[in-house]
Order: C-alpha cells, then sequence, then structure tokens
C-alpha cells in the first residue's frame, strides 16, 4: 500500500510543479514528473509479489508472471511522453528567443 | 473485400499521405497541398461510404491483425461513429481546401500539411478505436499535432499560447491515463465492451466513481466545458486560420465530446450524478461563454468563447438524455461544426485582406468582398438561431426537450444563451459587415479570398441553410435516428459488440 502512497507524492510534486513553478522548464519538468508517476503507477497495477517476467519458455508452467499488458502500455505512454517532451523544450525555446526570458509572469501578451 | 475492410482506411490514408508529403514537399513544392486534398477527399468518400453501410450492416467491426478481442484491439464503427466521421471528415475535407489557398502567407507549407494529416489520422482512430488505451494513444497524436500547428506561425503570441495549451492539455491527459490505469485495475481488460460487460450493473462503485471524475477532467478539457476552457481563446488568436475552424468544427467535437459520451452512455453507463455534473458543466459554459464574449474585441477570441457557449448546448442535450435530447445534441454537433468553421475561415478571409483581427478595424465587408461578407452572415445567423438556418432546429429540439424532460430552468437558461448570443454576434458582425466602407484602405475580394478560400466557404454556407433537411425523411435522417438510438440505448452497446465480434 505505501509504494502507492509515495507513487501519489510524486504524482503531486508535479502538479505542485506544474501549477506553482514560474520558470517555464521547471514546468516541463513537473509535467514530466507527472507522466512518470503514471506510468509508475500502471507498472505498480500489473506487479505481483516475487512475479518473474512474463515470458513464457517451452517448458514453463504459466504461474506467478507479472501482468505484461500495462508494461506493453507504459511502454507506448513513454514514447508519447518522449514526444510531449521534446514539443515543450522545442516550443520554449522559440519562446525564449521571442521574450528573452523564462518567467511565465512576464510572457503575457495574450490579453482577453 | 468485406465492407468492415475499410476501416483501418480511415487512419492509414492520413498517415501515408503525411509520410508522402515529408518525402516530396520539399523536393516538389505544390506536393504537400496535393496529397493533402487527395487524401482528405478519400477519407470523405470512406466516411460517406461508411454512412451508407452502417444503415444495411448495423456495426462494423475490423479486428486489428487478425487477434480476437479481448486480446486484439478492434476497430469499431457504428452508427454514432459514422455520424461523427462523416462530420469530421467533410469539415477537414473543406479545412484543407481552404489550407491550400491560406497558407500560402507561410514557408514549407509541407510541414502545415504533414501535421494536419496526422491530426486527422488521431481525429479518424478515436472515432474508430473500441480499445480505451488505443483511443488515449490516438487522442494523444491529435493533440501533439494540433499543438505543433497552434505554434505554427511563430509569433510570439501563438508560441505562448501554444505552450499553454500544450501544459494543459498533457496534465488533462495524464488524469485520462490514470484513470485507464485505474479502469484496467478494476476490469482486467482495456476493451471498451469487455469493460461495459464487467460492470454490467454495478457502476456505482468507488473506483468507477473516481474514473469517472478523473475521465470527466481530461475529457471536459479536451471539449473545452466551462471550468476547463482556459486554452481555448487563446489558442485561436493567433493560429493559422484554418487551425481554428479545424479545432472547433472536429478537434473538441471528436476528442471531447465525443469520447466523453461514448465512455459514459455506451460504456459505464448514465448515472444520475454524472448527468448532473454534466448539466451543470453545461451551464456554466452557456451562460460563462456566451457574456464573456461581449466584451471581445478580438474576432477569433470571440468566435472561440462563444464556440465555448456552443459545447455547453451539446453537452446539456447529452446531460438531459432523453432520445429528443441526444438527437437535438447530435444535430447541433453538425450545424455547430459547419456553421463556426465557416465564421472562422470568414474571420481568417478578413484577416488575410485587411491584416487585423480587431472588429473595430474591419468595416463595410459585404460591399468589398462579397463572398466572405455574405457566408459569414449566413454563418452567424446560423449560429444565433434564426428560423430557417440549421442552428435554430437544433437549439429549437434541445429547448423542447428539456422542457420534455421537466427541467423549466434549464430550458429558460437555453432560450437565454440564444438570445445572449443573438446579441453578440449582432454587436460584433453588423458594423464589420454593413459598415461603412470608408475609411478604411482599399482591398478587394481577388487580396483575401482566392478561389481556394471561397468555394469551402460557399459550400459550408449551402449546408448550413439546407442542414433544416435533416430533419426531413431521407438517408441522413435514417442515420441521425440510429446513432441517437446508439448513445440513448447506453449499455446494450455492449452486447451488440460483443455480439457481432464472435
Amino acid at each position: 500500500m505505501s509504494i502507492y502512497i509515495l507513487c501519489l507524492i510524486l504524482f503531486s510534486v508535479g502538479l505542485y510543479c506544474v501549477l506553482r513553478k514560474r520558470n517555464l522548464i521547471k514546468i516541463i519538468i513537473g509535467v514530466g514528473i507527472m507522466e512518470y508517476a503514471a506510468n509508475l503507477f500502471f507498472i505498480l497495477i500489473g506487479y505481483t509479489k516475487e512475479g518473474r517476467s512474463p515470458i513464457y519458455a517451452h517448458d514453463q508452467v504459466i504461474k506467478n508472471m507479472v501482468d505484461p499488458l500495462p508494461q506493453a502500455v507504459v511502454l507506448t505512454s513513454i514514447v508519447l511522453g518522449l514526444a510531449l517532451m521534446l514539443l515543450l523544450v522545442a516550443i520554449s525555446i522559440r519562446i525564449y528567443e521571442k521574450y528573452k526570458t523564462f518567467d511565465i509572469t512576464k510572457i503575457n501578451r495574450l490579453k482577453g | 473485400m468485406t465492407p468492415n475492410s475499410i476501416i483501418p482506411y480511415l487512419v492509414i490514408l492520413p498517415l501515408a499521405a503525411a509520410f508522402l508529403i515529408i518525402i516530396f514537399g520539399k523536393i516538389v513544392r505544390p506536393a504537400g497541398s496535393i496529397i493533402a486534398s487527395i487524401a482528405s477527399i478519400g477519407l470523405f468518400a470512406i466516411s460517406l461510404a461508411l454512412s451508407f453501410l452502417i444503415t444495411q450492416y448495423g456495426v462494423l467491426i475490423y479486428k486489428v491483425g487478425g487477434w480476437m478481442p479481448p486480446a486484439g484491439i478492434p476497430m469499431i464503427v457504428d452508427s454514432y461513429s459514422a455520424l461523427i466521421l462523416l462530420i469530421a471528415n467533410l469539415i477537414a475535407m473543406l479545412v484543407t481546401f481552404y489550407s491550400v489557398g491560406y497558407v500560402k502567407i507561410y514557408t514549407d507549407t509541407w510541414k502545415y500539411f504533414t501535421l494536419l494529416m496526422l491530426m486527422m489520422a488521431g481525429v479518424n482512430g478515436v472515432a474508430v478505436s473500441g480499445d480505451i488505451f488505443n483511443m488515449f494513444v490516438y487522442l494523444e497524436i491529435a493533440s501533439f499535432a494540433t499543438y505543433a500547428l497552434v505554434a505554427f506561425g511563430n509569433e510570439s503570441e501563438a508560441l505562448e499560447a501554444s505552450f499553454k495549451y500544450a501544459v494543459m492539455s498533457s496534465v488533462a491527459s495524464t488524469f485520462m491515463l490514470i484513470g485507464i490505469a485505474f479502469l484496467y485495475s478494476h476490469t482486467a481488460t482495456l476493451n471498451m465492451a469487455y469493460i461495459g460487460k464487467f460492470m454490467e450493473g454495478n457502476t456505482t462503485t468507488k473506483v468507477i466513481s473516481f474514473v469517472s471524475v478523473l475521465f470527466l477532467a481530461g475529457f471536459g478539457l479536451k471539449a473545452a466545458l466551462a471550468p476547463f476552457h482556459a486554452w481555448l481563446p487563446d489558442a485561436y488568436t493567433k493560429a493559422p486560420a484554418p487551425i481554428p475552424a479545424m479545432s472547433s468544427g472536429v478537434l473538441i467535437k471528436v476528442l471531447g465530446v465525443y469520447a466523453l459520451t461514448r465512455l459514459f452512455f455506451n460504456v459505464f453507463g448514465m448515472t444520475g450524478p454524472v448527468s448532473c455534473i454534466l448539466m451543470f458543466f453545461a451551464v456554466i459554459s452557456m451562460l460563462g461563454g456566451s457574456i464573456l464574449a461581449f466584451g471581445q474585441s478580438n474576432i477569433r477570441r470571440l468566435l472561440g468563447y462563444s464556440s465555448i457557449s456552443q459545447v455547453g448546448y451539446i453537452i446539456l442535450g447529452f446531460a438531459i438524455g432523453t432520445p429528443l435530447a441526444v438527437m437535438g445534441s447530435l444535430l447541433h454537433i453538425f450545424n455547430h461544426s459547419v456553421a463556426k468553421s465557416l465564421l472562422f475561415m470568414g474571420a481568417g478571409s478578413m484577416e488575410s485582406s485587411m491584416g487585423t483581427q480587431d472588429i473595430k478595424k474591419i468595416s463595410g465587408v459585404i460591399s468589398r468582398m462579397p463572398v466572405t461578407g455574405y457566408t459569414s452572415l449566413i454563418g452567424a445567423l446560423s449560429i444565433c438561431g434564426i428560423p430557417p438556418l440549421g442552428g435554430f432546429w437544433s437549439k429549437l429540439i434541445i429547448i423542447l426537450a428539456c422542457i420534455q424532460a421537466g427541467y423549466f430552468g434549464l430550458a429558460f437558461i437555453a432560450a437565454f444563451v440564444s438570445i445572449l448570443t443573438l446579441a453578440y454576434y449582432f454587436k460584433a458582425y453588423a458594423p464589420m459587415l454593413f459598415g461603412s466602407v470608408e475609411g478604411a484602405s482599399k482591398v478587394s475580394e481577388k487580396n483575401g479570398t482566392q478561389f481556394f478560400m471561397g468555394t469551402p466557404m460557399i459550400i459550408l454556407a449551402v449546408i448550413s441553410i439546407a442542414s433544416a433537411l435533416f430533419l426531413v425523411p431521407g438517408v441522413m435522417n435514417i442515420l441521425l435516428r440510429f446513432a441517437t438510438a446508439t448513445v440513448v440505448n447506453g449499455t446494450a452497446y455492449v452486447n451488440i459488440i460483443l455480439g457481432s465480434m464472435k
């Protein structure tokens, strides 16, 4: 149970970072931490205690394996997270070229 | 060739087009626009064919790679998906034609068309996917393409809006992923029909309530419902003009409204609390969107707030959940997609010929740019709900459904917001369209609106006049009635899908 609470704390750290930090790069790191927490949670769901890797060989019985589906799902999710991270960093580099700052309180040309 | 084998082409065709454009776009300059146009015509033809096939077969299922569900991923087209696909691909085709004329102001237009095709692949994937995580992946593909397209103009405001949108939307996506994880831990499957089967009868467990909250926040943000709407007006302000048209017409409908209703009606089964929350969100969307629209001086922000308010109508109809209300909502999805895309295209044309988005600086559009002026007038009248046009009928049906179901307060609010809509559109559009020509610099239709930009606007205007024909018996009426039945019958969807997956 405690491991799920640690996972929740990791998620909360990410959310706090997104909501409270003023630096663009720190916000991006916060988004990353949130995604890692979500991925970790998904992996933990498929984990069984003392489980072994879900590789089926000829003479093995299907017993006490961890669930392979969350691992496949999280692999996709990590790739999506990577794409998002690259896009966010690219956009923030361009923002820095235009505004000469990473401070979101100074990046406020949109009104209304 | 069986009829269900055309379903994957809805995703294959735009993906193939995107890769072809990357390869040839840099070498042959017009390759991007040509390949994208052909692909979008193909997509529309496929969705038209699917909507005819649906009336014969009821439901079409394609098992990707031949793997049987629940291990394999199915692609499912039923009447609701077919209706949404038809609307999305119609708008996408016209937006692509419009883009051919519009993007000449940018260098590297092939990158634009690549991203547009990736977005279409994601949107079509969301509409056909029968697996909840697969749906999430398609949703992310469409969203990423949109973040990049919002920043495409590379102006400082566009970058700022894109960053804002990307961060908010990715937080929403993370909520969705956690919701999917909880759902998987509860039901041990990701297939939507099997999830529905597992939950038959016991939809009020704590896990499902928590998942419902996560999904409401996640898909609510994609649909731009009121507490989650903050990204929308910013993202629309400086993006290339076809992108607000695409986003308002297709993206928030498919990624937000369709995914939300598919999960809540057909998989979880609508419960009292969820419909209550949706009604609350719908009311604050409708009121908030239209009140905020009053103070806007930027034409695109005004249209963006108007989108928020109209999405409120759509969600209100779904939240009430009677057959009449759902039919009104489906019709309003169509009418709003057509009219709002038309208005954004018109705003783009005005902007590219007059060089401003400020309502006060644009005047005399009808006399100087007749095509843009008259089509925008039709679009605005349709959104306001002036009788012969499409928007009137769908709003009337939603209000009547409120009264029929006994929600007199909601009916009053819906009618009141309709008057507010008329007021702010009149305030903004009357001076712009009919104002004096003097004082402004001399511009002609040729300057802003070429053939490629004018034709889609005329087609959309004709559709929004003719969309009342939806209500007379015909092929489209059959599709609309089937789609309404699919949504209203709720979790009966599960048994239909499981029955035909054997």
